[in-house]
């Protein structure tokens, strides 16, 4: 029994149907039926005796159609059974889960014991009343320069990594679940894992990095590969959230999910869609592909009055770097922000390739300062952007015209754009940078630049952190 | 009359049910066994297709539909200040009580408490004439706020009994009004159909400025008290942050929040931080004087497409009580979106990239509910709604429809740049993209507010800005050296307005907000020390010379000097300007 079909309520009278009349794509049209919910799960018995699950898309009074998760293979018009079970999709959650290796529709394939469930939640979700919502502030120091000093991660928030094929993402994703904390606390932390339509290298990679960390012991990992029945992916997010708000929730877990890879899933969304012969969208993704994106990244966030709190950290692998694409683009309008990877920067070998410019955390400002980072971290950033953005505006042109025709200052902005991709952004994979260190490297930086320079931040300010020993 | 029929078919947020002959379109029914509250939107012999505001998961056909006899509505009256609403005007904290922190389906609560007695002072006495709109009485809302008890539109008469000063809730009856052979009770909460504009005496031109203490708003793109603006721009460049600041900040008397399809966590940084936010004009809580309306992205998408009108026509009722309105629509697009969603689900036939084709039109109707208008009823009274609407361009592509047919109705663009949001210039709002055809209409305004050359000097500092834009292009080709002084002297000029003038942060707690008299100060400093810079380099001054002065940093810094010292800092900036050119002329003054 796989955590998709609860079997406590008895199979109604007449509900199951041998009237597939059409199969589409990742869809069949079953005729005749009476009284299928919307949304209703449904299981679908092929000719050779394999099961396979899918869920309603549609209801009238004598047509259903019916969205199949492993996929239309081998389906036929005349000895397919379909059994509708009279459940929505629910999943059984419980804190067994943790450790556990499941597929994407959340049947164990770690070969480990038999899970009994707490409790069955609807995969679906019930959004967050907004005025139930606490707003996150709880600095996460991840020991990453380029994120702790310069966006800022909060718990509670969601922040994607916007990526492209062939750059280490899963290997930034690996880090980050390994060293983030909240400093001064030691509650329970866990990591929930889904990964859509990767590679079995990849999802190795994860799984082994959390072995030997010791951290799967407090993970849940839900794995559909490149290979499996591209649907199935539909539905992978959806019940790794709801165990996340399961964790989160009712058990106070602080839990980081780890969504890879979110174009698949759209990819997934965009066939479906197709099958159903809807009008396109922009690059022939649905419509309501905002929507959707915002059921799973909405399910982030912390609840007044409960302990625990789910962080999204999605993945997605940009088409041909292209950060328009509607993938990203849907996605950094729901999101707080974006890690944005650049493939130059990978290039020249540094890690973590992270662009500062296009990169953003909206929850920054709530989670730094005064008796949570320091009380120079706005002003530092700031001040760092803007040096930084001047020296690569500069870099464009030196291109074209040449260094020699910068005048001294904009010299020294070059030199500052240089040296803060190879000191300040450019860390081991295995380093643990505290955001004190990671402030004070970014003071020395911008002592390179003339006290007269730094107007993003107050006299006082400067006054009390700028490097006096390297001025001049 | 209660109609009900059955449940044919779902498909998402749109449920088709029959045996409903006589519903009306638009009209309210309740769907399926769960009572889910839904809309009527075709209506095709006795088959209604209707769109549900709550998830349809688990509705069968079969299930039974049954009609209210309303359209879609709010409910007006003392209690709206202070509150969150979903879309349909659910209050969000009254359901979190009922139902929890998550929101299930098929709870409803209205929109206005019950248990709440507000102190009620008549203003009417038996047997005056009385017409819709006429101010029966009020209330003590919040601190800052009287709440005008209105006699609702199209009812008329004389009066019978009016209620005595004293505590009563919006659920008991305050006055009787006798007109057209009947005895119309009244409350003090009304309803009004949402997608129906409230009636007005008449539309006046909008001339009073919507003051923002945002500098490039209210020096560079001014918007009037009545006018409408759209700020489109893609993700991370700021819209969200811009919007909070025209609500925390504008001088507008009564602030609706409309969260349209965005981020929880942004309404919950609202509802966090407004109650401990102070009114710059009245000293008290914003909270006292917001109406926030939250239909998140994960929210149902219907209700997302109502929230709007919910919005609106809140905004509209407090107009008519003679106020002004700021409304903030924060996300348009969303809203789009939930109508191309509906209408896909309708099947009807898609115009350009599958937006309906009544998209432009339903733009169009929402905008045209701004302005400044004479309410009905007496006394008489001004009022005005501003609309300020969020655009979301997928991919930061401005050509696309919900943008391009916004930009033919508003008065005000502002917008926001990702090249400039990457810089972390903000707001990001292009100085050469952007506009306002309110200009004409504030050279008077600022002219009578101790800013005589308000007109000018924004002329000659937008003339910079442009030059500058021209002179990088030569740049980028040839570099700088090959400019002259007097180019590379406008290059200067242009850095000192981006930094010291148009970057403005929101999270600095001085900067945040900007008097207009700073910012006039700060504008003529400026101008008089380009003034000076242009007669030195034309004396043989280098403009490096120019930017390499020590005053320059400090005309960088005037954004963090409050706001009361800044007289003073003004004299003494100036001061050292003169002293800094004098100084140039003889060869002093100068860093490295």
């Amino acid at each position: 029994m796989d955590g998709t079909f609860p079997d406590e309520k008895p199979l109604q009278k007449g509900r199951e149907y041998l009237s597939v009349t059409r199969v589409a794509g990742p869809l069949i049209a079953v005729s005749g039926v009476e009284g299928v919910a919307y949304g209703e799960v449904v299981e679908v018995t092929v000719p050779s005796g394999e099961r396979r699950a899918g869920r309603v898309l549609e209801s009238r009074e004598d047509l259903a159609i019916v969205q199949v998760f492993g996929g239309t293979e081998a389906i036929d018009t005349t000895r397919t059974s379909v059994r509708f079970t009279g459940e929505t999709m629910k999943l059984g959650v419980t804190e067994g889960l943790l450790g556990r290796i499941l597929g994407g529709t959340g049947e164990p394939i770690d070969g480990g014991p038999l899970l009994i469930p707490d409790t069955m939640r609807a995969i679906s979700g019930n959004p967050i009343n907004p005025s139930a919502r606490e707003f996150p502030r709880d600095f996460i120091e991840t020991g990453i320069s380029a994120i702790d000093g310069m966006n800022t991660l909060v718990r509670g928030q969601k922040l994607p990594i916007f990526s492209g094929s062939g750059l280490p993402h899963a290997r930034l994703a690996a880090q980050i679940a390994r060293q983030a904390r909240v400093s001064g606390e030691e509650e329970s932390f866990s990591v929930v894992f889904a990964a859509m339509g990767i590679t079995y290298e990849e999802g190795d990679f994860f799984i082994r990095n959390f072995r030997e960390t010791g951290a799967l012991e407090q993970a849940v990992v839900f794995v559909n590969h490149a290979d499996d029945p591209v649907i199935e992916r539909l539905i992978t997010p959806q019940m790794a959230l709801t165990v996340a708000e399961y964790l989160a929730f009712d058990l106070g877990y602080h839990v980081l999910v780890i969504l890879t890879d979110m174009t698949s899933y759209c990819e997934a969304l965009r066939e479906v869609a197709a099958a159903r012969e809807e009008v396109p969208g922009r690059r022939g993704y649905p419509g309501y592909m905002y929507t959707d994106l915002a059921s799973i990244y909405e399910r982030a966030g912390r609840i007044k009055g409960r302990k625990g709190s789910i962080t999204q950290l999605p993945i997605l692998t940009m088409p041909n770097d292209d950060i328009t694409h509607p993938v990203p683009d849907l996605t950094g309008y729901i999101t707080e922000g974006q890690i944005v990877f650049s493939r130059d920067l990978h290039r020249k070998g540094t890690y973590p390739p992270i662009d500062l410019l296009p990169s953003l955390s909206r929850l920054m400002q709530g989670g730094i300062g005064e008796g949570r980072t320091r009380e120079d971290h706005a002003a530092v950033r700031d001040q760092m952007y803007a040096a930084y953005a001047r020296g690569r505006r500069l870099r464009g042109l030196v291109a074209v015209v040449g260094e020699e025709s910068l005048g001294d200052i904009d010299r020294l902005y070059l030199t500052f754009a240089d040296r803060l991709e190879r000191g300040f952004l450019r860390q081991p994979e295995d380093e643990r940078r505290p955001i004190e260190e990671s402030l004070d490297m970014a003071w020395q930086l911008l002592g390179t630049l003339p006290e007269s320079e730094l107007t993003r931040m107050e006299p006082a300010m400067i006054e009390e952190h700028y490097p006096r020993q390297t001025e001049g | 009359m209660t109609l009900t029929g059955e449940v044919v078919r779902i498909s998402g947020a749109v449920v088709s049910a029959r045996r409903l002959a006589g519903a009306q379109m638009y009209e309210v029914v309740r769907v399926g066994d769960d009572r889910l509250v839904g809309e009527i939107v075709v209506l095709d012999r006795d088959v209604a297709t209707i769109q549900v505001y709550e998830d349809t998961e688990g509705i069968a056909p079969g299930e039974p539909v049954t009609t209210t006899g309303m359209p879609l509505s709010v409910e007006l009256g003392p209690g709206l200040l202070g509150s969150i609403y979903d879309g349909i005007q659910r209050p969000l904290d009254v359901l979190r009580d009922a139902g929890g922190d998550f929101i299930v389906r098929g709870l409803t609560a209205p929109g206005l408490r019950r248990d709440t007695a507000w102190d009620f002072t008549p203003a009417v006495r038996p047997g005056d004439r009385v017409e819709g709109g006429d101010i029966l009485g009020s209330v003590v809302e919040t601190e800052v706020h009287e709440h005008r008890v209105m006699l609702p539109p199209g009812v008329q008469g004389r009066v019978e009994e009016i209620a005595p000063a004293g505590r009563y809730t919006v659920d008991e009856i305050v006055a009787a009004v006798r007109g057209g052979g009947r005895t119309r009770r009244i409350r003090m909460r009304q309803y009004w159909p949402v997608r129906k504009p409230r009636p007005i005496r008449m539309r006046l031109e909008p001339i009073n400025p919507l003051i923002s203490g945002q500098r490039v708003i209210d020096t560079f793109f001014p918007l009037v008290k009545g006018g409408t603006a759209a700020l489109p721009g893609p993700f991370g460049a700021g819209k969200t942050v811009v919007q909070h600041q025209l609500a925390k900040y504008v001088n507008a008397g009564i602030i609706v929040y409309v969260g349209c399809g965005e981020r929880g966590n942004e309404m919950a940084d609202v509802l966090r931080q407004f109650p401990a936010l102070v009114d710059p004009t009245t000293g008290r809580s914003l909270m006292n004087r917001t109406v926030l309306i939250g239909n998140t992205s994960n929210m149902p998408v219907a209700a997302r497409e109502a929230s709007v009108y919910t919005g609106i026509t809140i905004a509209e009722y407090f107009r008519d009580m003679g106020y002004d309105v700021a409304l903030m629509a924060d996300s348009t697009s969303r809203w789009a979106e939930a109508m191309r969603e509906i209408s896909g689900r309708l099947e009807e036939m898609p115009g350009e990239q599958g937006y309906p084709a009544y998209l432009a039109s339903r733009l169009a109707d929402f905008y045209e509910r701004a302005g400044r208008i004479a309410a009905i009823g007496s006394p008489g009274r001004e009022g005005s709604v501003t609309v300020i609407g969020s655009v979301s361009p997928p991919g930061g592509d401005f050509s696309e429809p919900v943008t391009q047919n916004t930009l033919r109705v508003v008065k005000v663009l502002w917008a926001l740049d990702a090249d400039l949001a990457h810089e972390r210039h903000f707001p990001a709002i292009n100085w050469l993209t952007s506009y306002s055809a309110y200009i004409g209409a504030m050279q008077g305004w600022w002219a009578e507010h101790a800013a005589p050359l308000w007109a000018e000097h924004r002329a000659e500092m937008m003339a910079i800005l442009q030059a500058e834009s021209e002179l990088l292009e030569t740049v980028q080709l040839v570099g700088e050296d090959v400019l002259p002084e007097e180019d590379k002297l406008v290059l200067v000029q242009a850095r000192l307005i981006r930094d010291g003038f148009l970057i403005q942060s929101a999270f600095h707690p001085i900067d945040t907000y900007c008097t207009v008299e700073k910012q006039y100060l700060m504008l003529e400093l400026l101008a008089r020390f380009f003034g000076l810079a242009r007669d030195a380099v034309a004396a043989g001054a280098s403009a490096a010379a120019v930017g390499g002065l020590a005053v320059r940093s400090r005309l960088e810094r005037m954004p963090f000097v409050p706001n009361e010292r800044f007289a003073d800092e003004y004299r003494s900036i100036g001061q050292e300007i003169t002293e800094a050119f004098a100084g140039l002329s003889a060869g002093r003054g100068v860093i490295g």
